[in-house]
């Protein structure tokens, strides 16, 4: 028997075992505590726990599983939150009460509940793996799609009739070839480490549309694409990704809390339950899968969390729908490798973190994709990523090797913080190589407006960073008439347009159609100022109108569900500028 | 199973190794009795086959290989705890040291705590009125936050501290259920006297815990100090229905320790050498303040730690601002022109303050107030900065006034001293200096909202602008 023969906190060294496979689950001690196979050599094997291994002594027994650490895939998921290792926190709270204790055994999914299920196949039909075998409505919201797990192909030999099933339940019998009988339930499991396979990858055309106007006007992210949000503490990470939880046009979410706070997963719980969604008029946690590995609770597991959470995303993935990954934080993600990997003594690339964290953010956000599914349906998962950079310097190795493999980058800045500018996104630092595959997008579906007026904002933006380099030296009065309205149209950009109020109930989120309305409306502004400062008048009499103050406040004076007031603008504009003419 | 083994086989800085141990677990505590008789402690860190490593809190000095004795106890640290423990003074590893002898025990209690489930979190809402303009109005402390100081050596951060434990009474009916724990990791003698000195004259002293490692105590030690001050703030919070303020100063010396610990242990340095596990030791201690389900009480946190060299990107400031719900930053430069507290607001945030203020928690304009306040006073550093190049006189009018806004808001608003201010007042004084502005300027905030706060004749007259040059330009301007 296989025995614990060193402890080093969540390493732990079995010493002269043959027979454990690489990511194998084990049981370790009296507890059974959870653990993974992660390196094995002919004198020892090393596991990393899972759970707390306080108390555990030397000697104590680890026990196989035989399988890899696998998430549990079935209908239960949306609307719940779970530990970084899936076990459901509503469980363990009814086990254990307000705190997390080490060897808690619980399902990762309710075996008892029962579903009704719809058959989509007959005895005597062929499938295959990835085919829908039956349906549930496991949200008022979300029908969930079952899918033939692994390795079965063969003929339906039984198919149980539509009705409650509880998840263990077999429904249906398949005979391959070789005429071995698999029996199809409700759930299947999958090793959080191995992508879902897919049909094929599709090219990346449709943005996931936020509601976030930095973002979907200068920065937009497809469906299917990943981005990465690196800032300083404070800066607005979780905000972001709390608010395309909220509003992404996704039909799936799945938010992995990794090593971050407790309080504010208590928050995502709160909030997504009584937030109903606009579209649906539902609650938003009917499409949400919460995974929550707080900061204080085992670093092993906040490891896990994020394979966890993208194989969830897969699984919704592989039925068809377009499913947005949230990651916070991917730093502590990455601080978690490091610190397994020292204490396996590892040799340390840079700053302390193993050679292999470049390999491993690319397999993670590989995940990401627009895809035809083996159903034959198409889905997509996109990955939005915060990184928490150690004294906010983008330098650092987490942020460098992102950056190699997300396509959309949204850099928070800390002077922006600062002055609550928030989104604090920094335009100039931040990228989006999506755009030129989305154009077509815009065009068709918004208005080829969209992306002129794009254009001629970053035009004005860039023009401002210049003038600001002189400002700096010599103050603004000495500019002419002219460069003044620049500045001035690309304050009303950065506070009318680019900052929004996550916590406005009109401005939290802004359709795209609006979004385009205020474009051209403050670009009718900058057109109609021009030409004032043309017939010779004074920049000074414009400031004086008030104008611009009127323009910068449309987010909150016009809702969103009364969008013919923008014609009324394009009047305010013209009379207040005619009093000066 | 009190086990006991005679001798060791190795002494490396803290970190004693013992041959030949069988059956103990990982984490547990040990006694080491020395041949004089005193007793010290110590933690399993390490195990390998028969080989354990175990760190001595007290620290080596004078152990050799043959004159100790090791007792295993067979579990984790506890402290023994009971309602007697209020008015008590500890050191820091939780045993009395104020002559009054033994604590009557109700419970003993593992100090390393468990995670919280986050499903057994109530999400803190309740904000609590220090009286402090810059806090209450732009950081707004909530009850079951963790809050941290981010100061440097030579600032007032212990006086700030003191005042918001004096201010923050709660009063009505939970007044007696308010408790202050102190714990001191590092800090002299004298640190340690004033707020013993501070809390009496507040009148609470019957409601502190001190927990006291001192400068001159083993370094170590520090490890355990917040652990038993949090075991019990949570102890009287969950079981007691207690509200509960842990101050704890000063992180620094905590997070010292634990690089010292790290590094006798062998371990990987990070970055200025603190071990990568940095971040989720704080946690493990942050972590601990909040508000559960089907209990009464709350832990809020109030840590204070030094940056060194003022650097808050330094690590420790960095991965606490990475942990707690927002810092508050004490600024060298306010404090050098004599503003007390010298509140850096710009870099200082509360994230919880959100959803505890507004109308029902303080009022209506709290919100739009402090919006406004960060925007215009972040452009008074642009001001600044670009007077420091042009000099003052070749500023436009609109900087000017910028300038003159940061003068009176620096003055009035942050520079308070001891005074207890009411919300209300720290509302109104904000919207005053505001109104020193023109009402174009004020560009983040709501018309409606303007026309009931706005007034710039009672800025005009409040600060006597009349008599002030840029003041009269500007209202020149604007008939
Ligand atoms: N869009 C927004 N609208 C209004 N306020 C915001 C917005 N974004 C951020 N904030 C403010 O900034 C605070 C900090 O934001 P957030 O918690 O998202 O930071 P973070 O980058 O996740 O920090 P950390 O790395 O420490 O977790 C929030 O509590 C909120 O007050
Ligand atoms: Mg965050």
């Amino acid at each position: 028997m296989n025995e614990v023969y060193s402890i080093n906190g969540p390493v732990i060294k079995v010493k002269n075992a043959k027979n454990f496979k690489i990511m194998e689950k084990v049981f370790v001690g009296k507890q059974k505590l959870l653990g993974e196979v992660i390196s094995i050599n002919d004198d020892h094997t090393v596991i990393q726990v899972y759970e707390s291994t306080t108390g555990l002594m030397r000697g104590e027994k680890v026990y196989n599983s035989g399988e890899a650490i696998s998430a549990v895939l079935g209908p239960g998921l949306l609307g719940n939150i779970f530990d970084g290792i899936q076990r459901p926190l509503y469980s363990i709270f009814e086990a254990n009460g307000a705190y997390i204790k080490p060897g808690t055994n619980v399902d990762c999914l309710d075996m008892k509940k029962t579903w009704n299920i719809k058959m989509k196949v007959k005895t005597g039909d062929y499938i295959r793996f990835g085919q829908i075998f039956a349906v549930v409505q496991e949200t008022s919201l979300i029908e969930h799609r079952l899918l033939v797990p692994k390795n079965v192909i063969g003929e339906v030999i039984m198919a149980k009739p539509d009705g409650h099933y509880s998840l263990e339940d077999v429904v249906v019998q398949v005979k391959d070839k070789n005429d071995t009988i698999h029996n199809l339930s409700l759930y299947q499991k999958w090793p959080i480490k191995e992508p879902r396979p897919i049909a094929k990858r599709l090219p990346l055309t449709i943005p996931l549309v936020s509601g976030q106007r930095v973002i979907d006007t200068l920065f937009p992210i497809a469906k299917g694409g990943s981005a990465a949000v690196p800032g300083g503490f404070g800066t607005g990470k979780t905000m972001m990704q709390h608010q395309f939880a909220k509003w992404c046009d996704a039909d799936i979410i799945v938010y992995i809390g990794c090593g971050e706070r407790g309080n504010e997963m208590t928050q995502t719980l709160d909030e997504f339950t009584e937030l109903i969604d606009p579209k649906s008029n539902k609650p938003l946690i009917e499409r949400t899968v919460l995974i929550a590995n707080t900061s204080n609770m085992p670093v092993a597991a906040r490891e896990a969390s994020i394979y966890t959470g993208i194989t969830i995303a897969e699984y919704y993935r592989d039925m068809g729908y377009h499913v947005a990954l949230m990651a916070d934080s991917t730093s502590r993600w990455a601080e978690a490798l490091r610190e397994i990997s020292g204490r396996l003594e590892e040799m340390p690339a840079e700053e302390g973190f193993p050679a292999y964290l470049p390999s491993r953010i690319s397999q993670f956000y590989e995940r990401a994709g627009y895809v035809n599914t083996l159903s034959d349906s198409s889905g997509s998962v996109s990955i939005v990523g915060a990184i928490s950079p150690q004294g906010a310097d983008f330098s650092e190795p987490v942020t460098q090797n992102t950056k190699r493999f997300v396509r959309a980058f949204w850099a928070l800045d800390k002077e922006l913080a600062y002055a609550r500018h928030y989104a604090a996104i920094n335009w100039n630092l931040s990228y989006s190589e999506y755009i030129g595959d989305l154009s077509k997008w815009y065009n068709k579906n918004i208005s080829t407006d969209f992306l002129e007026s794009r254009q001629r904002f970053i035009t004005i933006l860039a023009e401002e960073n210049k003038l600001m380099e002189i400002v700096k030296l010599i103050g603004k009065d000495v500019l002419p008439d002219d460069q003044k309205l620049v500045l001035e149209i690309a304050r009303v950009i950065r506070v009318g347009y680019l900052q929004q109020n996550a916590f406005h109930k009109d401005d939290t989120f802004v359709p795209l159609e609006k979004q385009l309305r205020m474009m051209k409306l403050i670009l009718y502004l900058e057109k109609s100022a021009s030409n004032i400062l043309k017939e010779g008048k004074a920049f000074s009499l414009l400031q004086k109108s008030n104008i611009f103050e009127k323009i910068i406040k449309v987010k909150y004076d016009i809702p969103n569900d009364n969008l013919d007031m923008f014609e009324e603008y394009y009047k305010i504009i013209d009379e207040s500028l005619s009093q000066i003419r | 199973m009190n086990l006991q083994y005679i001798g060791l086989k190795e002494i490396n800085g803290p970190l004693i190794f013992l041959d030949n141990v069988k059956g103990i677990g990982f984490d547990e505590m040990v006694e080491i009795r020395l041949e004089n008789g005193s007793v010290r402690h110590g933690r399993v860190v390490e195990i390998t086959g028969d080989l354990a490593a175990i760190l001595v809190f007290e620290g080596t000095r004078d152990l050799s290989l043959t004159n100790t004795v090791i007792k295993f106890n067979g579990k984790p640290m506890e402290i023994g705890l009971s309602k007697n423990v209020l008015g008590r003074v500890f050191n820091g590893i939780g045993s009395p040291i104020d002559d009054l002898g033994p604590v009557y025990v109700d419970e003993y209690r593992d100090i390393n705590g468990e995670p919280l489930n986050p499903v057994s979190r109530l999400y803190p809402k309740n904000y609590i009125n220090t009286g402090i303009s810059s806090i209450d109005g732009l950081t707004t402390l909530i009850r079951g936050q963790k809050l941290p100081i981010f100061s440097g050596s030579g600032l007032p951060h212990n006086d700030l501290a003191v005042q918001i434990v004096k201010q923050a009474k709660l009063t009505g009916k939970d007044a007696d259920k308010f408790a202050v724990i102190f714990a001191a990791m590092g800090v002299t003698n004298d640190v340690a006297n004033y707020f013993r000195r501070s809390f009496e004259e507040a009148g609470v002293l019957d409601n502190v815990v001190m927990f006291l490692n001192l400068s001159n105590d083993p370094i170590i030690e520090r490890l355990l100090t917040p652990r038993c001050a949090l075991t019990t703030a949570e102890y009287l919070a969950y079981k007691h229905n207690m509200h509960i303020l842990v101050v704890m100063t000063d992180m620094t010396a905590y997070c010292e320790a634990l690089r010292e610990f790290s590094s006798s242990k062998g371990e990987i340095p990070g970055r200025k050498g603190y071990p990568g596990y940095l971040y989720s030791d704080l946690a493990s201690l942050f972590e601990r303040a909040g508000i559960i389900k089907n209990a009464k009480g709350s832990v809020t946190q109030i840590p204070i730690l030094t940056m060194p060299n003022d650097d808050i990107t330094h690590p420790i400031p960095d991965l606490t601002g990475y942990i707690t719900e927002g810092q508050i930053v004490l600024d060298r430069d306010l404090h050098r022109q004599g503003v007390y507290p010298p509140i850096g607001v710009l870099p200082s945030l509360s994230r919880l303050m959100k959803d505890g203020i507004g109308a029902g928690y303080t009022r209506k304009d709290h919100q739009p107030l402090m919006n406004q306040i960060f925007a215009s006073y972040a452009k008074v550093m642009d001001a600044r900065s670009l007077a420091s190049v042009i000099g003052e006189d070749e500023l436009s009018t609109t900087d000017k006034s910028y300038i003159q806004f940061g003068k009176y808001f620096e003055k009035h608003f942050i520079s308070q001293g001891m005074i207890n201010r009411e919300i209300r007042e720290t509302l109104d004084l904000g919207w005053k200096l505001l109104s020193i502005f023109p009402r174009e300027e004020l560009d983040r905030t709501d018309d409606k909202i303007l026309d009931e706060f706005y007034n710039h004749e009672v800025a005009v007259s409040q600060f006597e602008l009349n008599d002030d040059l840029i003041i009269k330009e500007l209202s020149n301007e604007e008939n």
